[in-house]
């Protein structure tokens, strides 16, 4: 079943609980056009991270549809997955690098999976490394990195084989307000070549400094907040919370 | 350029102990093998020495006055080699039967001038395959000739054969059990290496790879595992068994013909190295797609 073409990414009435747990998101719907940019934000526990995996579909939902490129992920049959999976970057909040690997090895790893020949890795790993200004770095494994270090292989191996739709979970989470930027810019211009950002974040002067439609997540609900909307008091208040 | 595997399968603790528990289990499958092709053989030999003889026994009489053991002897010989079937026929000369009974009666009872009463016999030889009637050979013996007695072996070689074909199945059952316990440890094996790697298996799943993809890994992994223990196994199980061929070529008889194995039984005994890696590689393939299949 084909649903709304145009869109990367559509939800209908989506709910979340986890087990016999609490519901984490209730009745979420949402369209995400081809093309465009979202900031996700919303307090710690919100549950931003449980609607990406939602979109990068390690999840099911518990109730609801979901379609991805216009599959409906329900029906879909398991085998054309992880096609679709492939079309879909994600830069993990915990990074999920692979100790054993190097950086190189880590950042070819969506190109490995998809079958890329040795040439086509050696010619662009390197390349996105010394992007991201990790070219010192190819052939370090991840323990002996810093946060911003592993932080920036991870959105190189997100980006590496040029999704349609990338998901970033605190992208910015563990790097300098200069890196941040840095990092923000090569996100838009992912975007300006067609690529959809979802980027959530804590980071307000991000959130304020970017032209960019805002999805806020409270009590397991999702508003979609347009580009300059201010932040309320309330999530002022939980913000600190979080901060602590 | 060889990259390292996503997977280092290679560093789990089952990669250091499933080798040795697939060379034993080899050893034994290879022990049970070479023993019911053994086994085997022997039935066969069995079979076809001794259903090939009869033996015929012409017990003295006591009216030798109206025919002598002799001439019934004569006259036996003349019926059995009339028997379709038969294919030769040989008294057995009184001097042998005389050297069969010495050791237990004394040389002096036996010999000819105490005129002890000496049954006679005849070997028989007949052709296998045209599985004779015994018992109505038999009949016609006892109505013709007074005092015959026909052995056929038959008894005890049922019994015997009975019971070889007993430990075969047996042993059968043994090699049986023990290939399921091969399949379960390298169930049990792959499930832990599963768990120790879920955190890279599911990153490897929410990038796109394939189940297949993941599968490979364990794949050759498995079969590398399995042949390892596996040539150990035989390795070992080759050494006991020339060791038991030069104990048995020690003890001579002629129930046990010598154990030796053809060379087609050789290859079936290493092929059982091949065997535990085709387990060992297809259980932890079936074990791996089976959880991955469990996944979103
Ligand atoms: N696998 C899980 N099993 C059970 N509960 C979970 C699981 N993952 C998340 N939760 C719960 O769901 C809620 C939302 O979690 P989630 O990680 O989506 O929040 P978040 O908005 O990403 O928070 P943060 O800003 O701290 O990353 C939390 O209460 C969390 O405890
Ligand atoms: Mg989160």
């Amino acid at each position: 079943m084909v649903l709304g073409g145009g869109d990367v990414i559509r939800f209908q009435n989506v709910g979340v609980r986890y087990g016999l747990g609490p519901k984490i998101l209730h009745d979420v719907s949402l369209r995400l056009e081809e093309g465009s940019f979202h900031f996700l934000t919303g307090a710690s526990g919100a549950g931003k991270s449980s609607l990406l995996r939602l979109m990068y579909l390690a999840n099911q939902p518990s109730r609801g549809l979901i379609s991805l490129f216009g599959h409906d992920i329900a029906t879909t049959p398991k085998r054309d997955l992880p096609g679709l999976r492939r079309q879909v970057g994600v830069v993990f909040q915990d990074f999920r690098l692979i100790d054993h690997l190097t950086a190189m090895e880590n950042v070819a790893l969506p190109l490995r999976v998809a079958g890329a020949s040795e040439e086509q890795v050696r010619e662009h790993v390197p390349e996105l490394l010394n992007w991201v200004g990790l070219s010192d770095q190819i052939d370090a494994r991840p323990p002996t990195l810093s946060g911003g270090q592993k932080q920036r292989v991870a959105i190189a191996r997100a980006i590496i084989a040029r999704p349609k739709l990338l998901l970033a979970d605190e992208p910015t989470g563990n790097v300098d307000d200069h890196i941040a930027m840095r990092l923000m810019h090569l996100f838009e211009e992912l975007n300006k070549i067609g690529t959809t950002v979802v980027v959530a974040t804590h980071n307000k002067s991000l959130v304020t400094g970017f032209a960019h439609p805002r999805l806020h997540l409270a009590n397991g609900e999702l508003e979609v907040l347009k580009a300059g909307t201010p932040f309320s008091e309330h999530e002022d208040e939980t913000d600190a919370e979080d901060r602590r | 350029m060889s990259s390292a595997p996503v997977l280092p399968l290679a560093r789990d603790a089952s990669s250091r102990f499933l080798p040795w528990l697939i060379a034993f289990m080899v050893w034994l499958a290879a022990m049970a093998l070479a023993a019911v092709l053994v086994l085997s053989s022997y039935g066969n030999q069995w079979r076809s020495n001794l259903t090939g003889t009869l033996t015929v026994q012409i017990t003295t009489t006591s009216d030798e006055a109206v025919e002598t053991t002799e001439q019934r002897l004569n006259r036996a010989l003349e019926i059995i080699r009339k028997t379709p079937g038969v294919v030769s026929t040989e008294a057995v000369p009184l001097k042998r039967i005389s050297d069969l009974l010495a050791p237990w009666l004394g040389r002096d009872v036996v010999s000819e001038s105490l005129g002890l009463p000496i049954p006679r016999l005849i070997d028989v030889r007949i052709n296998p395959e045209k599985n004779i009637d015994v018992a109505a050979l038999w009949e016609r013996l006892n109505k013709e000739v007074s005092g015959t007695q026909v052995d056929d072996h038959g008894a005890w070689l049922d019994k015997l054969i009975a019971l070889a074909g007993a430990v075969e199945a047996i042993t059968l059952a043994v090699l049986v059990l023990i290939s399921i316990a091969a399949v379960a440890t390298v169930v049990f094996a792959t499930r832990t290496s599963l768990t120790i790697h879920r955190d890279v298996i599911e990153l490897l799943h929410v990038i796109g790879a394939k189940d297949q993809y993941v599968a490979d890994q364990f794949h050759w992994h498995a079969l590398t595992l399995g042949l390892k223990g596996g040539i150990a196994g035989v390795f070992l199980a080759t050494a006991t068994l020339l060791g038991l061929v030069s104990l048995w070529s020690g003890v001579e008889s002629s129930l046990l013909p010598p154990i030796s194995l053809s060379i087609w039984q050789w290859i079936c005994v290493l092929a059982v190295a091949f065997a535990a890696a085709g387990i060992s590689t297809v259980t932890a393939r079936i074990t791996v797609l089976r959880a991955l299949g469990r996944m979103p």
